[in-house]
């Protein structure tokens, strides 16, 4: 490896134990021996259906819960040895995260204005003239117009509007790494790509390494050099984005490259009720289920990864 | 008359603190038996307005001020109201965007038919048991789900459950307001084929509401595009896919990542 990797996960594995009131306590496996890694200025990007443990491997690359087992370096350095105070919140700065629901990530009892401007005091120590300067310098960097944004409250603003500001918050704090999960779910189709737009350009412009969390991969392709499927808490396939998408080799890839709806392609009525493909579905979820086997490097970089008996599925 | 549905200059007005908001100026649209009619367009252009006040379920501040509205020879505005009430859901029905919301999460999904079928058709305890196993056998859910509470399902399983409702008294015109928007790909592939087949099956109308184009063309016959409560272009999907001729349809597909297209 020619430079050191911004993040690295080495077989980062999570299980949660779930204690109900009542009825026995359960271990739900939410993320299995799991290693990847990302480049300064790259986005690498996590595919995978509902309940996948995409979204926990994001929540413990930003530390809002600890690994059973595996490590996650920033920069070289294991994140959970980070005791010291001032080595916490260096990696707390570098690291932010961006949420799905771009309405429920911001308060609504304050102004743009104060969410932009917390960050910039408290981790740059800004006040006064330099402050305002500040922050309209990252209300311009996501392409929001100050004088409109700033003294609005967030309903008063629309759903891409209100993620351009939770960018913009992870731009003030000085964000290296970005971690966004699901940024775009939950906008308009129509604003998506403009979002996405923003964040390629804080990519090449800025060098930001995002950790792009998604289920759709066509968005997926659209913004990371690296992509990595995810089902049932393990990594089955992972490369370039265009590789996976050219000649994907996983049965479960396959599938959600199929499900991406593509226009040319009309919806038949068929004589089993529409059952086939959900049926398809189920055996490759059923095999993806299990433990996979030992990553095989199918070209230069992309790594698929079959269950242990079979190598060579569907 | 032939088709299934006829709107002709519906006008929809919001009364505002501001006086009057018009949300939909004024469009003609028909849709056919058996046909599908997709409704696309930006949020907040009046997609969801028009498919409240086809069974007009649209509630003060919104008024209807102008146009018809006939469903399968019927005047819906004109209908009195006892008449509305047996007439929703049994002549059309509908299925809503997020399925956890039009559940009702404290009573178990056998009472929520029980309740559809009773208030409908007169059915007792055993009639509507046997109807809603066969209805959840239709979308793929085993029966025994029927006493489960709705936070037991899945996203999709609920979304399924609100389709075999919106099926259970033989609707002839189903609208489905972005009924997969919730739900992550592979699974709205595996529902919206299976309602693909249901149609071939009952034969019944869909009003399909999205804004994701290219998931539409997927599904829809025909393909209307609404630009700030405007109808701004009908046309076949074929047509919409090879060369929309309204801008704004271009911009919508535009504005999409799409696989193939870097």
């Amino acid at each position: 490896m020619s430079e050191q990797p911004l993040l690295q996960l080495e077989n980062a594995g999570k299980t949660f134990h779930l204690k109900p009131m009542f009825g026995a306590a359960k271990e739900v496996v939410a993320m299995r021996n799991i290693s990847l890694s990302v480049e300064q200025g790259r986005a690498l990007a996590v595919v995978g259906e509902s309940g996948s443990g995409k979204s926990t491997l994001g929540r413990a690359v930003t530390r809002l819960f600890s690994l059973t087992e595996g490590r996650v370096l920033f920069k070289g350095r294991d994140i959970s040895q980070m005791k010291s105070r001032s080595e916490s919140l260096a990696y707390n700065r570098a690291v932010q995260m961006v949420f799905q629901d771009p309405f429920a990530a911001l308060n609504p009892a304050h102004t743009i204005r104060h969410h932009l401007e917390r960050p910039l005091k408290l981790h740059h120590k800004l006040s006064g003239w330099a402050l305002a300067e500040a922050v309209k310098g990252v209300l311009a960097d996501v392409e929001l117009d100050p004088d409109m944004a700033l003294s609005k409250y967030p309903h008063e603003l629309s759903g891409g509007q209100r993620q351009r500001v939770n960018l913009a918050r992870a731009l003030a704090v000085g964000a290296e790494l970005v971690v966004a999960d699901e940024p775009t779910s939950m906008l308009d189709v129509s604003i998506r790509k403009s979002v996405l737009g923003l964040m390629k350009r804080m990519k090449t412009d800025r060098g930001i390494t995002f950790l792009y969390i998604t289920h759709d991969i066509a968005t997926a392709h659209y913004l990371a050099e690296d992509t990595a499927v995810m089902f049932a808490g393990q990594v089955v396939e992972w490369g370039p984005s265009e590789r996976v998408i050219a000649n994907p080799q996983h049965p479960y890839t396959k599938v959600l490259l199929s499900a991406v709806p593509d226009p040319a392609q009309r919806f038949v009525a068929s004589e089993d009720g529409g059952r086939a493909f959900a049926k398809g579905v189920e055996e490759v979820r059923a095999l993806a289920r299990k433990p996979a086997g030992l990553p095989v490097e199918v070209e230069p970089g992309h790594f698929v990864r079959h269950r242990l008996t079979q190598l060579d599925a569907a | 008359m032939s088709q299934l549905v006829n709107v002709k200059g519906l006008q929809v007005d919001f009364l505002t603190g501001k006086g009057l908001f018009t949300a939909v100026k004024g469009i003609d649209f028909d849709i056919g038996h058996g046909e599908v009619m997709g409704l696309a367009g930006e949020s907040g252009c009046g997609k969801s307005t028009i498919a409240f006040s086809l069974m007009r379920l649209h509630r003060p501040p919104a008024i209807i001020s102008k146009g018809s509205i006939i469903i399968d020879g019927e005047d819906v505005l004109a209908m009195p109201l006892d008449r509305l009430e047996k007439w929703r859901w049994s002549s059309v029905s509908m299925v809503f965007q997020s399925a956890m919301n039009s559940l009702n999460p404290v009573i178990t999904l056998f009472e929520q038919f029980r309740d559809m079928l009773y208030r409908h058709t007169g059915m007792g305890r055993a009639q509507a048991r046997a109807r809603a196993e066969e209805l959840l056998a239709l979308v793929g859910i085993p029966p025994e789900r029927l006493d489960d509470y709705p936070h037991q399902l899945s996203g999709g399983m609920r979304q399924r459950v609100v389709l075999a409702m919106a099926l259970a008294l033989n609707p002839k015109l189903i609208i489905m307001d972005e009924p997969t928007t919730a739900l992550d790909v592979v699974v709205q592939r595996e529902i919206l084929q299976e309602i693909m087949a249901l149609k071939a099956r009952f034969g019944f109308s869909i009003l399909f509401i999205t804004h994701d184009l290219a998931l539409m063309s997927q599904f829809a016959d025909r393909i209307s595009v609404m630009l700030e409560g405007k109808i701004v272009e009908v046309a076949p999907t074929a047509e919409i896919v090879a060369n929309p001729a309204h801008a704004y349809t271009q911009k919508l597909w535009d504005a999409m990542p799409r696989l193939g297209a870097a």
